[in-house]
């Protein structure tokens, strides 16, 4: 793992020798999509709107993040149902928590750092201790930005997981978050959205999958190796299983996009059909994700299937171009073929 | 800024050359926050080639003035102060916010020398300012402790309680800057949140406060100063309204945006506009 010289060791000397390092940029309004890539714009947003015409109780609101959390299509379409709350995530939470608790259903979106980190107690204390109807949609989850710890939210699901009354869910994609929306706002409760934004791969829709709230469902089965992802790992993962193909490495992938409560059923299920590898892969620390989760419950259960776990090393993590640290920190596509040839040896 | 005289006339150059610095790093990721790092210059000219102490050689020298940047964000003009005042070599201006540079997009002070806090999360600086104005004093230390923050931390609440803080401990030995683009991620600031009247709001948090043309140097220069000098047991506070994109007539006049792309061939029109607007 390459770090940056410490500031410390350098000299004015230091950059100028030997040949200059090819620059990548560090795109900081980064999508997630690869290239040549399916994608939808604004799922989020687009599905809030569509929703909000048959739901006069759903309020928008947002702590100077509109813009970046697709959230401004609905303040285009509902002027009146939108508060922008100025970049102020305490006071956007404990807001959204006294409109619920006047009957609406607050949808009140940030980057999930300043959500999970800066307004933790005042999620905890006001609206999950209170049960309150607020749904929280963070965008940048996990590592999805390159502009160091400030913006990387890698703890955010273990955060969230630990919250009693908290439902976590983390889409794969477009397709899955245009069915998350509705399917949250029907559910009576805080819940908290990991959001991909802008231009949003569109994958699952070829496996004709629907979401159902606190299940996961089976993608592709495999033999030799059984994928357990969440998020935009689920879409690495099935990508890594076309090119495993061609190893003759069959590996089926289980999607979990309710991190809690955790459909340990389905889970359990799948672990326990013999002579396959479990790899719980994550866009997460490898501390307090479902990777952790997911090891609990084979444990309870006695389940002793090989397990494997990819996630982020517990560290502060570099800022750069995010395909640089996906590869670097093993959750690139790339990265995960080669981890599973390994494994698989 | 043609009647600028003697120091001054250096300063307006040294503004020259940090404006340069920020438009070549902007040129390496073609996007970035470069009308902000145009409209603080001349903030951050005055405070590295007037007000500060510091020695280019050692920026850890325990003598220092401290400075804080509190909106990371903003670090692009900062490292083109740093550039200018030799504490980063000039030939890292074109690693900006590339894999493993030391300079990245979000000011870290763990990164880059020079850089006295990990920014990115806006609202914090003013906390650790208190904090370190404190420290000074406990160690008797003249060291002052300068900190840039920007209109949209306005909106945090902490940045309120450590206002009323800095007030409370009467910390003479701090002087922040707030640049007032009136601009932020969702559009113009007053929009936002509606938060003036500052001056009558910061006087009545215990401040010493002016408010200045921020891209006037003389007047940049009368408030460091007025600021320094002035024997009241408060904090101080500079408010700077500023023009983003100051310098470049066509970056001024261009929609205002927190984020804004540039095109490739626009870079050198930039350069060209500075040259041009460059005291001769
Ligand atoms: C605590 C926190 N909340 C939200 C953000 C996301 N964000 C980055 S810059 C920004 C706008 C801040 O206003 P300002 O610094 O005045 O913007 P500028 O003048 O640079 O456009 C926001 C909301 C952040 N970095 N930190
Ligand atoms: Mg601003």
């Amino acid at each position: 793992m390459t770090k940056p010289v410490p500031k410390q060791a350098l000299s004015s000397a230091s950059s100028s020798t030997a040949a200059k390092p090819r620059l990548t940029t560090s795109a900081m309004i980064a999508s997630i999509a690869s290239e040549g890539q399916r994608t939808q714009a604004a799922p989020f947003g687009t599905a809030l709107v569509e929703l909000a015409k048959t739901r006069p109780d759903i309020i928008g609101m947002t702590a100077d993040l509109g813009k970046y959390t697709d959230l401004h299509l609905f303040g285009q379409a509902y002027p009146d149902r939108y508060y922008q709350m100025g970049m102020a995530e305490q006071l956007l939470f404990g807001a959204a928590s006294g409109l619920a608790a006047e009957g609406f259903v607050p949808f009140a979106t940030t980057y999930a750092v300043f959500a999970t980190r800066r307004a933790y107690d005042f999620i905890h204390q006001t609206i999950a201790e209170e049960d309150r109807n607020v749904k929280i949609v963070c965008a940048l989850p996990g590592l999805t930005s390159g502009y160091g710890p400030s913006h990387q939210a890698a703890e955010d699901l273990a955060l969230m997981r630990a919250m009693p009354n908290m439902t976590v869910i983390d889409p794969c994609d477009a397709c899955e978050i245009g069915q998350v929306v509705p399917a949250m706002a029907a559910h009576q409760g805080p819940v908290y959205m990991r959001l991909l934004r802008g231009q949003v791969p569109l994958v699952l829709d070829e496996y004709h999958y629907t979401f159902e709230l606190g299940k996961a469902k089976v993608i592709r089965g495999g033999r030799d190796v059984l994928f357990i992802s969440t998020g935009l790992m689920t879409m690495r993962a099935l990508e890594a299983a076309k090119q495993l193909e061609n190893d003759k490495i069959d590996v089926a992938v289980l999607h979990v996009p309710t991190i809690k409560p955790l459909d340990t059923e389905t889970i359990l299920r799948e672990a326990q059909k013999t002579g396959r590898m479990v790899v719980v892969a994550e866009n997460h620390t490898i501390v307090g994700g479902l990777g952790e989760a997911v090891a609990r419950h084979l444990m309870l259960n006695g389940v002793a299937a090989t397990f494997r776990h990819i996630g982020l090393p517990d560290a502060f993590l570099a800022a750069g171009a995010l395909p640089t640290l996906h590869d670097r920190y093993g959750i690139s596509t790339q990265a995960l073929v080669d981890q599973i040839k390994k494994w698989q040896d | 800024m043609s009647n600028l005289k003697g120091h001054n006339r250096d300063l307006a150059e040294r503004a020259y050359r940090v404006r340069r610095n920020a438009v070549l790093m902007g040129e390496v990721q073609g996007q970035g926050y470069i009308a902000q790092a145009l409209d603080i210059a001349d903030v951050l000219t005055v405070a590295y080639f007037h007000a500060m102490n510091y020695r280019p050689e050692d920026p850890e020298w325990e003598g220092r003035d401290r400075f804080l940047l509190s909106n990371g964000h903003y670090a692009i003009a900062l490292y083109a102060a740093l550039i200018e005042a030799g504490i980063i070599p000039a030939d890292e201006l074109e690693s900006y916010g590339s894999d493993d540079s030391r300079l990245p997009m979000s000011g870290m002070a763990s990164y880059t020398p020079g850089m006295e806090m990990s920014g990115g999360s806006l609202g914090v600086g003013m906390s650790i300012a208190v904090g370190m104005a404190l420290g000074l004093k406990r160690k008797h230390s003249s060291s002052r402790v300068y900190i840039l923050f920007s209109d949209g931390e306005l909106d945090e609440g902490a940045v309120w309680e450590a206002f009323m803080s800095a007030a409370h401990y009467k910390l003479d030995n701090l002087i922040a800057i707030v640049d007032v683009n009136n601009q932020q991620a969702d559009g113009p600031s007053t929009q936002v949140m509606a938060f003036e009247p500052l001056v009558q709001k910061l006087e009545a948090f215990g401040w010493f406060v002016q408010r200045i043309d921020g891209n006037d140097l003389d007047a940049v220069v009368g408030a460091f100063d007025a600021a320094k000098d002035s024997h009241e047991a408060k904090p101080r506070i500079i408010i700077a309204d500023t023009l983003m994109g100051k310098g470049v007539p066509f970056l001024e006049a261009r929609e205002k945006n927190h984020f804004i792309r540039v095109d490739p061939h626009e870079w050198q029109l930039a350069l060209a506009a500075l040259e041009e607007g460059r005291q001769s």
